[in-house]
């Protein structure tokens, strides 16, 4: 039988492997972005675990917004990304050192 | 209570956002960047006059959503008013930087991150609490990066984004935590649930606790304080100086309302959890905020670091987490947000005979000769932020720390207190490099009578005329902080 628990450990593997993407990668910043919807979808996953759990439909609710968001994040995320680019003709995560810091 | 009435309460942001979606139309069409600014100018004058009414006496709307009080109202009227000096001091920067020229874009993409800000200011539930920070967020992100052709402008955005993005997922894991270990997203409920917790017999969950941490983890990196800052000096840096402005402004007024009013309304029954990671944000962003600023040499990077230090002072009032305290944060706010908007406009008068930004600090010298007006506003500015007596800075120390002593904190405030001398001796530096230094090449003249109006203002403010507007300021911040408890 699969419980809560099963969920919300899953949910914070994928959290984990999203934040640890942003920190150990060091390739290209897409790699980057894939991390950070790894880490909205397992809130995702704890939210709607949460709500069937509880029997409460605002987690529901809750996970339409955070989809909705990361969609326009994504958007956003892209097009700096190619602005990025056509500055710098190179997107790896070494480079961005014109800034110290 | 019927849709009118809560659509009465939500009158700002209704303003806001209308404006905004009309304007960018205006804008798709081949509106001139003046009109667009000018209307967006007015609608934000607008957004601030509507608050006196329902939307600072209303109470709750939309069943719980949104609050209406006196506190959202005293942190809108900031923000509004810091949004509209972001859209006017644009005009004359992007003039002169070559290549980008500023679009109509920029004001439509300052609304709607006012509409965000308004939202987080009144968030009653964690959901609007969301929605509303991604909004401006995610309009913030496109600020940074608003000089296409500037590649430090594109990296500060990217920066600003991956970093900006990471922090939402750990506020959201946060979120959702908190929402599976007490059943609900609405902050006076959720006090209630952990009340319950507390009162079991195994006490607060550790599921609970985890959802703490990780939402004032998320809400620490928006309001830049230590150990998530380090995106700050590189976004201020990067970004154009009139975005740089808005930054550090407007958002951090709007995030620190958003943490009291969570802090306070949504988690004040365990005020004895997130009172320890407040102590260690503040402290630590004070100490790394006057520590860091020490070696800089860039006047944006070193007012980066200021305002780090400034929100740890913010943090103090915070941390008594009673009424004084929260009045003595919000007090700290508006004087923090003229200092700072006059501080920015100055570096915004810091340019070549050729017209394009210089932001060294080593080119400030001597400039008491070739510009005396300036030079003695950006005097003001710096010593008010060092805090020294006869400005408004220190009144705004004063408050924070009288709070920290009253609720019991004497270490807290002492290593405040001491901190805050070490923070002096890089605002003084500028002083000294401006007065008793060889002169630089002089800095063009002002040309904007904005620009040198604003600066007046400001200056006049944080001087000790500004003392006269003790008595207002500290009442409505008084009345807003009553409003929370």
């Amino acid at each position: 039988m699969i419980g809560l628990t099963h969920y919300l450990v899953v949910a914070a593997i994928l959290f984990v492997i999203g934040v640890l993407g942003i920190f150990i990668n060091r390739k290209n910043i897409i790699v980057i972005l894939m991390a950070i919807e790894l880490i909205l979808l397992a809130v995702n996953i704890n939210l709607i675990a949460f709500s069937a759990a509880l029997g409460d439909l605002v987690g529901q609710v809750f996970s339409m917004f955070v989809l909705t968001v990361a969609a326009g994040e994504a958007a956003i995320g892209l097009a700096i990304l190619v602005i990025y680019f056509r500055g710098r003709g190179t997107i790896s995560v070494d480079d961005p050192s014109r800034m110290k810091g | 209570m019927d849709y009118a009435a809560n659509l009465a309460m939500t009158m700002p942001e209704i303003i806001l956002s209308v404006t905004g979606i009309a304007l960018l139309l205006v804008a798709a069409w081949g509106g001139s960047t003046r009109w667009v600014s000018g209307l967006a100018i007015g609608a934000l004058l607008t957004a601030s006059f509507s608050l006196i009414g329902p939307p600072t006496s209303g109470g709750v709307a939309f069943d719980g959503l949104y609050k209406a009080d006196a506190f959202a109202g005293f942190a809108k009227a900031l923000i509004f008013i810091a949004a509209a000096v972001a859209i006017a001091i644009a005009p004359r920067f992007f003039a002169r930087t070559e290549g980008d020229d500023l679009k109509p874009e920029y004001p439509v993409l300052i609304l709607f991150s006012a509409v965000g800000m308004g939202m987080m200011a009144s968030a009653a539930d964690l959901i609007t609490l969301y929605v509303g920070l991604e909004l401006q967020s995610l309009a913030a992100y496109v600020l940074a990066s608003f000089m296409r052709r500037d590649t430090r402008s594109a990296e500060a955005g990217l920066k600003y984004f991956v970093l900006g993005s990471l922090a939402s997922g750990i506020l959201l894991y946060g979120i959702s935590l908190v929402y599976g270990f007490t059943g609900t997203t609405i902050f006076e409920e959720i006090a209630v649930g952990i009340a319950q917790q507390q009162g079991s017999e195994n006490g607060l969950s550790l599921g609970l606790l985890f959802g703490i941490v990780f939402t004032f983890a998320g809400i620490a990196f928006k309001i830049s304080a230590v150990p998530f800052h380090m995106w700050t000096p590189d976004v201020y840096e990067g970004a154009p100086t009139p975005v740089t402005t808005f930054f550090a402004s407007a958002p951090k007024v709007a995030a620190m309302a958003l943490a009291v009013r969570l802090a306070v309304e949504g988690m004040g029954t365990a005020t004895d959890e997130w009172r320890q990671i407040v102590i260690f944000a503040a402290l630590a962003s004070i100490i790394l905020g006057a520590v860091a600023a020490i070696g800089q040499t860039n006047i944006k990077r070193l007012l980066a670091y200021s305002s780090i230090n400034n929100v740890g002072f913010a943090l103090i009032g915070l941390a008594a987490g009673n009424p004084e305290g929260v009045a003595a944060v919000m007090s700290y706010m508006a004087i923090y947000v003229a200092m700072t908007l006059g501080a920015f406009l100055c570096v915004l008068q810091m340019r070549g005979a050729d017209g394009q930004p210089v932001e060294d600090i080593a080119s400030l010298s001597g400039m008491s000769k070739t510009r005396p007006g300036v030079a003695a506003a950006l005097a003001i500015f710096m010593f008010s932020l060092a805090g020294i007596p006869p400005l408004m800075g220190f009144w705004a120390k004063f408050l924070v720390f009288d709070a920290a002593v009253a609720a019991g904190y004497l270490t807290l405030a002492a290593v405040g207190i001491a901190a805050s001398v070490i923070g002096a001796y890089y605002y003084l530096k500028i002083v000294k490099t401006m007065y008793f230094d060889e002169p630089a090449p002089a800095f063009r003249p002002v040309e904007s009578y904005v620009e040198g109006g604003l600066i007046t203002v400001a200056a006049i403010l944080v001087s000790p005329i500004g003392y006269l507007l003790i008595a207002p300021l500290g009442l409505a911040a008084q009345r807003a902080a009553v409003s929370l408890f």
